[in-house]
């Protein structure tokens, strides 16, 4: 360490003396946070320490000196400061401190017996380690009604209630819903919703794993279990790609609570509702336990000996007649990494086909996702601006949104969102771009003209629908340090194409941009890495790059790309894919086109369905394989800034249900190929002898206590094995990026620019059977693709005046089959509503409430419209998969846009027609 | 002794309408801001200081040496806390009802003498009329250009905005008066930051001075502070209003130069007080509002002086003086001021929530004869734990000052009337038979 960078730590660091014992603070924290580092436990209600401390529980008095001598304090409200004395264990401390719990237990019921919170409750435990042993208490106690439901998912007991602020500051500061208040004053202060206005946020449930009593229930916890009845493992949420680290808890085998970590990187200690009960569907009486072979028109109960054998049957079959271009597999983008690999390998290496996806027409092209120069989620957070080129972060990446909303507070961090319609983070963006669908790219080349002073041709259109003038002032937020772009898909019902030309647009466009993937699937990352994708295979590479490694690592590759999931459609529906394997992939109810969908069921010959529950697409299927899923089998998943985390396995999956991979490995096995996958780790090992991207990621290294928060692929020469570890931790330090530059480089090579790595470069890839090939007749490891953009969008037709252009977003709570088996979640989802701008509304003379006719080329539906400001002039907003016909139904996913026409069909009847958004249309407009 | 000094905040009260612009006018209204816009700004704060006038509010703070505390920051805002809502203290009350406009002229001086961009007249919200008056007199001072663009032709331009309360005692703390007054809900704020002229409203520098102390102002420009400080004695200058109530003839509003009258002269004299009702004795007085500790009879000759009484362990805070005669029920009294503050507390603090509540139970039961002999070392202890002893440095157990202010009434019932409370436990029942049209049962929270 320089004596410079010395001085520093020094300038930022204080000392004090903790009951006569020195300690170094950081400069700014509470005394409260650098006792407890320091070892020193003082007690709280109150504080915690992601929220603003507010000095209300007094629970944390200690004694401080001032200018004055020792005085009681609250050491959650007072800095830290050099030379300051602190004294937590005196006569003095200990009488407030009885003082506080006798206080806060003369109105509590100790109804502990019957309440959830016994036996983890912070109110027990204090009491119990800091409080009085016997209450003088003999007057009546405070009453109210209870539990009172906040929300479908929280109930609340105002007895139990310690009035600590927590549930009020998380719902006003952490999540933007200040939906809980308190109420009343004095002893008779509730903690309560407003009238009529339930607490309504994606991220309720946060206030009861924060409540420090009992005060705050879950309704699908609520007297399921006793804590000290709970086994716990950690792992990491799936339900959507942030990656939240959560405890998960099971009793009698049965998954029964996930608790957020705090994982620093990542998400802070929260969760989204829909994570933390997504736990739910495991337990769902509808899982399948027993494999199901076709009969005729009946699926029937089969052994996993039979079904296996008729699947890979089924697929030589097809492969014989109709050649490996006629097989196809889907899915994955839910699954362990290893099981993806295992997919991956089993479709490519040994049907021979590259009609491989995970994603199902509804994101991006691998090429984009992993070719992009990648950025971190605390990267995006200290970025000098973030671009959001991507869906509702709010619905879809829910915690993500947290983490953004904290980032742009007070404009610390400007959003710029360049979207379709407004979004949830639209009241925190500094500027909120809505273009046309399909024209982003016009709108993100304007704005690049704008940072280098290329002024907009005289009379030329708006770009995309956006103001020359609101690109311009978007663009003087730019150009002023480290960009990072938020890149997903915000619309289905319009091409990937639009928005991959956009990011090449920026990629090429602005120095130092990095890019964070808004990608919804829990782990499509993952999938991706895993080469789940036509053209790319296992570790970041393309299959042309990779050929030569993976042919001499599987044995064989595919000839030539592949389909993407909307090729394979389009090809299925011309009978040209005879074969597929769905793998927790559901297109019938997921696929953005159903139209397409449904015609590319009818001309599949062969189906092989693995999954969780009969589905839709299920229902085509010729054989039906259970698969264990979330919190029933280990693996690793990967988020979306490429970190690799460790999954849990808690209980046993239902009946005879098998992870993927076995799967994979057993149907490769009947195909007359041995992919030597006797176990997990087998799989894990491979991954990490052969993926580029994953070389020395083992379990071990993932396992260590210092990833405890995972490793982001490919890993940096920082990233540090437990030094307990027996292996040589140089394991982990191979592998580069050639974007991400010198930072990246492993500390064993010279600094030498961003050239790409040669991982394990004294042995070749390991043999088809899991024996390396030490000939190194493959030659070096493949480098990392990278994108080439931008590709050109097909130009669009203006929108005529009476059509409206599509858009089709997501909702935290869908019809998927995950929520639809959360009995939870399951009736949160909202209602498919056509919802347009008040002023096309009332050009149109529709009114809000009216159910209306919307017509596509695909389809007709009747929905209930919606006035909303936040969707621009000239289109037209449908939510995508909510319950009931819906976008999937009126999009053409063979088309770059949707357009839709309307009229009226029945007039609301309602005194009080439906507007959201700032203004509602004129009602002299019908 | 009573002085002669003459009224200065109450000269015009008894005149008829003397809330209107035209009353005003006629009576010297508007010349002290007429006179402050010929001076420098700073050369205000001066005579201020000179004057050494103490705030009226109940902290007693040096109104000058406040407004020389405030940051220099853009902008500044004043605010005159008009919240008055203590039991038995009534002055503000007065003030705003028959002599509004000398606050609004008291306001204009201060912000012109600070600096202010925008003042704030926060007034309790049951003050019905006085708030329509205030409001009426804001109106025809901006008519008269006394308020708003450019005031009497000078450069100075401010607004006043005449705020009402909803009804919580809580809100005359200043910070939690500045969050109300930001549209929350009236939590005192922690300290530090102590003072509003740091960080105050919307986190600007603020100055919070009392309506008294406004009203003040005008008198002190027109005559120079020195004036001021020539009445009184000591760091107690000037005249003060004194909001005499209890068991006297007559109960009032009287102004009366500081420390030269007692609290005696308060009582008996006959321009004042008039004595005790039906000539009974004096049991006990509260030498200045609810929250400060009791004075007994043989205290009675001690001078209206904050510093003297500040020395004899209570405090002349804000000025009101109830006065208790032996039919007095002490087990009562202290237990309807725990009450008053048991309600009012905001919520925040854990001590000052529970404890004043549980104090307020207590208390009720002795009362009703329900008692035990426990619990007089558990009342004193209960508010050992709101309170921490009279020590020094103050014990920060709760946020603001109400928490602290609950056992004053108990410690000091305690202390002067052992005997009473053992009489209420042992006979089970109240010595002095049930309370008059009014029931003490418990309601609930």
């Amino acid at each position: 360490m320089s004596s410079q960078a010395g001085q520093e730590q020094k300038a930022d660091t204080v000392s004090l003396t903790v009951d006569g014992r020195s300690i170094e603070a950081r400069k700014g924290e509470m005394v409260i946070a650098a006792a407890e580092r320091a070892g020193v436990y003082i007690p709280r209600f109150c504080w915690h320490p992601r929220m603003k401390p507010v000095g209300m529980c007094r629970m944390c008095l200690v004694e401080i000196k001032g200018p004055r001598g020792l005085a009681l304090m609250p050491s959650c409200y007072v800095p830290v400061a050099d030379g300051q004395e602190v004294v937590t264990t005196s006569e003095k401390v200990k009488k407030a401190q009885d003082g506080v719990l006798e206080f806060l237990l003369i109105n509590h019921p100790l109804d502990c017996p019957v309440c959830d919170r016994g036996g983890e409750c912070p109110l027990q435990d204090q009491t119990f380690a800091f409080g009085p042993g016997e209450s003088r208490f003999v007057e009546e106690k405070r009453h109210w009604a209870k539990p009172i439901p906040i929300n479908p998912l929280v109930a609340l007991d105002r007895e139990r209630c310690i009035q600590c602020a927590r549930c009020t500051r998380f719902a006003d500061e952490v999540a933007g819903d200040p939906f809980i208040d308190f109420i009343g004053r004095a002893d008779a202060t509730e903690v309560n919703i407003f009238q009529d206005q339930p607490f309504d946020s994606n991220f309720s449930a946060n206030i009861v794993q924060i409540c420090p009593v009992g005060a705050l229930t879950a309704t699908p916890y609520r007297f399921r279990a006793r804590p000290w009845d709970l086994e716990v493992v950690e792992s990491t949420c799936t339900a959507c790609s942030v990656g939240c680290r959560m405890a998960v808890q099971s009793s009698s085998n049965r998954l029964i609570r996930n608790l957020g970590i705090d994982s620093e990187p990542v998400n802070h200690g929260w969760l989204c509702d829909k994570g933390r009960f997504g736990y739910e569907p495991a337990n769902h009486d509808d899982r399948l336990t027993m494999p199901l072979v076709r009969r005729g028109t009946e699926l029937v109960e089969a052994t996993w000996t039979d079904a296996l054998t008729a699947a890979a049957d089924g697929l030589a079959q097809v492969r014989q007649i109709h050649g490996s271009a006629a097989l196809a597999f889907l899915g994955g983008a839910r699954l362990p990494n290893e099981d993806a690999y295992a997919w991956a390998r089993l479709a490519k290496g040994v049907l021979g086909t590259d009609n491989v996806d995970c994603q199902l027409a509804d994101g991006l092209p691998a090429e984009a996702v992993l070719g992009l120069p990648r950025a971190t989620i605390d990267e995006t957070c200290r970025a000098s601006a973030v671009i959001l080129l991507a869906p509702d972060i709010k619905e879809e990446l829910p915690v993500l949104y947290l983490r953004l909303r904290e980032a742009a507070l007070d404009g610390k961090v400007p959003l710029i969102e360049i979207v379709p319609q407004a979004t949830g983070l639209t009241r925190y963006a500094a500027h909120s771009l809505r273009h046309r669908p399909g024209e982003v790219a016009a709108v993100v080349r304007a704005l690049i003209d704008a940072v280098s002073g290329v002024a907009p041709a005289a009379g030329s259109q708006p770009p995309g629908g956006v103001e020359h003038d609101e690109v311009a002032r978007a663009a003087e937020l730019l150009g002023r340090g480290p960009l990072v772009v938020v890149l997903g898909r915000p619309s289905v019902a319009e091409s990937a194409t639009a928005v991959t030309e956009a990011a090449g647009v920026l990629a090429s466009g602005i120095p130092d941009v990095r890019f964070l993937s808004a990608l919804r699937r829990g782990n499509v990352l993952g999938g991706l890495d895993m080469g789940l994708a036509p053209g790319v295979l296992p570790g970041r590479v393309s299959l042309e790059a990779g050929r030569a490694w993976y042919s001499a690592a599987w044995g064989a590759v595919p000839d030539q790309r592949g389909l993407d999931a909307l090729g394979i459609m389009t090809a299925a529906a011309a009978n040209r894919i005879q074969g597929i394997i769905l793998a927790g992939a559901d297109p019938v109810s997921d696929f953005p086109d159903r139209t397409l969908a449904r015609r590319a069921f009818a001309g599949v010959g062969f189906t092989v369905v693995v999954d969780l529950f009969l589905t839709d697409s299920a229902l085509h299927a010729d054989v039906v394989l259970p698969a264990s899923g979330w919190g029933e089998r280990p693996g690793t998943t990967t988020n979306i800034e490429g970190r690799v985390t460790r999954l849990g396995q808690k209980v046993t999956a239902p009946g005879t249900s098998r992870p993927d991979w076995m799967i994979a490995a057993e149907l490769a096995l009947r195909m007359g190929s041995d992919l030597g996958f006797d176990s997990l780790d087998a799989v894990a090992a491979e991954i990490a002898d052969i993926s580029p991207a994953h070389r020395g990621l083992t379990a071990d290294v993932l396992a260590s206590r210092a990833n405890r928060d995972g490793i982001v692929v490919p890993p940096s020469s920082d990233t540090q094995a437990d030094p307990d570890q027996s292996r040589p931790t140089e394991t982990i330090e191979v592998g580069a990026s050639q974007q991400q530059g010198e930072t990246l480089l492993p500390r064993n090579e010279p600094a030498a620019g961003g050239a790409p790595l040669e991982p394990g470069a004294q042995a070749g890839p390991p043999g088809p059977a899991g024996e390396s090939t030490t000939d190194g007749a493959a030659g070096p490891p493949p480098p990392f693709l990278t994108f080439t953009g931008p590709e050109a969008a097909p130009r669009l037709r203006p929108v005529d005046a009476y059509s409206l252009r599509l858009v089709a977003t997501r909702a935290l709570y869908d019809a998927g089959v995950g929520v639809q088996h959360s009995p939870s979640l399951a009736p949160l989802a909202p209602p498919t509503r056509f919802r347009a701008n008040p002023h096309d509304l009332a050009r149109l003379g529709i009114r809000p409430g009216d159910l209306v006719r919307v017509t596509s080329s695909r389809a007709a539906l009747v929905l209930e419209a919606v006035g909303d400001a936040g969707v621009p002039r000239g289109s037209a907003s449908v939510a995508f998969n909510q319950p009931g016909e819906g976008a999937a139904d009126l999009i053409d996913a063979t088309q770059p846009v949707v357009e839709v026409r309307v009229e009226t069909v029945s007039r609301t009847t309602g005194p009080a027609p439906r507007s959201e958004g700032r203004s509602g249309p004129g009602s002299g407009a019908s | 002794m009573i002085t002669d000094a003459g009224a200065i905040v109450t000269g015009r009260h008894g005149i008829p309408e003397s809330w209107t612009l035209a009353t005003y006018l006629r009576n010297a209204g508007y010349e002290g801001l007429r006179q402050a816009l010929t001076m420098e700004p700073g050369d205000i704060t001066e005579e201020v200081k000179t004057s050494s006038i103490l705030g009226r509010g109940g902290a007693g703070f040096e109104a000058g040496k406040k407004w020389s505390m405030l940051r220099d920051a853009d902008p500044k805002y004043l605010v005159v806390n008009g919240d008055e809502s203590e039991p038995c203290t009534f002055k503000d009350h007065m003030l705003l009802e028959n002599d509004p406009h000398q606050i609004i002229e008291g306001t204009l001086i201060c912000a012109y003498a600070v600096g202010a961009a925008q003042a704030f007249i926060y007034v309790r919200g049951e003050f019905a009329l006085g708030i329509e008056r205030l409001q009426a007199a804001l109106n025809e001072a901006y008519a008269h250009g006394a308020v708003g663009r450019r005031i009497f032709g000078s450069d100075f331009s401010i607004d006043v905005v005449v705020h009402p309360g909803a009804g919580a005692y809580i809100c005359g703390e200043e910070t939690a008066l500045l969050e109300s007054l930001e549209g929350k809900r009236g939590y005192p704020r922690d300290k530090p930051p102590y003072f509003p002229a740091a960080i105050g409203l919307y986190g600007a520098p603020t100055v919070v001075n009392n309506v008294e102390t406004v009203s003040n102002l005008p008198w002190i420009v027109l005559n120079g502070g020195a004036a001021f400080a020539a009445l009184g004695e000591g760091r107690s200058t000037g005249t003060r209003l004194f909001s005499l109530s209890g068991h006297v003839k007559r109960p009032a509003n009287f102004e009366i130069e500081m420390a030269k009258t007692t609290f005696h002269d308060l009582i008996y004299d006959a321009r004042l007080g008039r004595g005790i009702r039906d000539d009974n004795e004096l049991k006990a007085f509260v030498p200045g509002g609810v929250s400060a500790p009791w004075f007994s009879p043989d205290q009675v000759d001690m001078a209206l002086d904050q510093e003297a009484v500040g020395k004899a362990g209570s405090m002349l805070g804000s000025g009101s003086v109830i006065v208790m005669d032996h039919t007095t029920c002490m087990v009562r009294a202290a237990w309807r001021i725990t009450r008053f503050f048991h309600k009012e507390s905001c919520g925040q603090c854990t001590p000052c929530r529970e404890g004043g509540g549980w104090l307020d139970k207590i208390m009720n039961r002795i009362e009703l004869g329900a008692g035990r002999r426990s619990d007089l070392d558990l009342l004193l202890d209960v508010c050992d734990n709101i309170a921490p002893g009279l020590s020094w440095p103050p014990q920060k157990t709760t946020i603001c000052v109400l928490g602290p202010s609950i056992p004053s009434s108990i410690t000091s019932a305690i202390r002067m009337f052992r005997d009473e409370f053992l009489t209420h436990i042992d006979e089970g029942r109240c010595p002095f038979g049930p309370p008059v049209g009014a029931s003490v049962a418990v309601a609930g929270p």
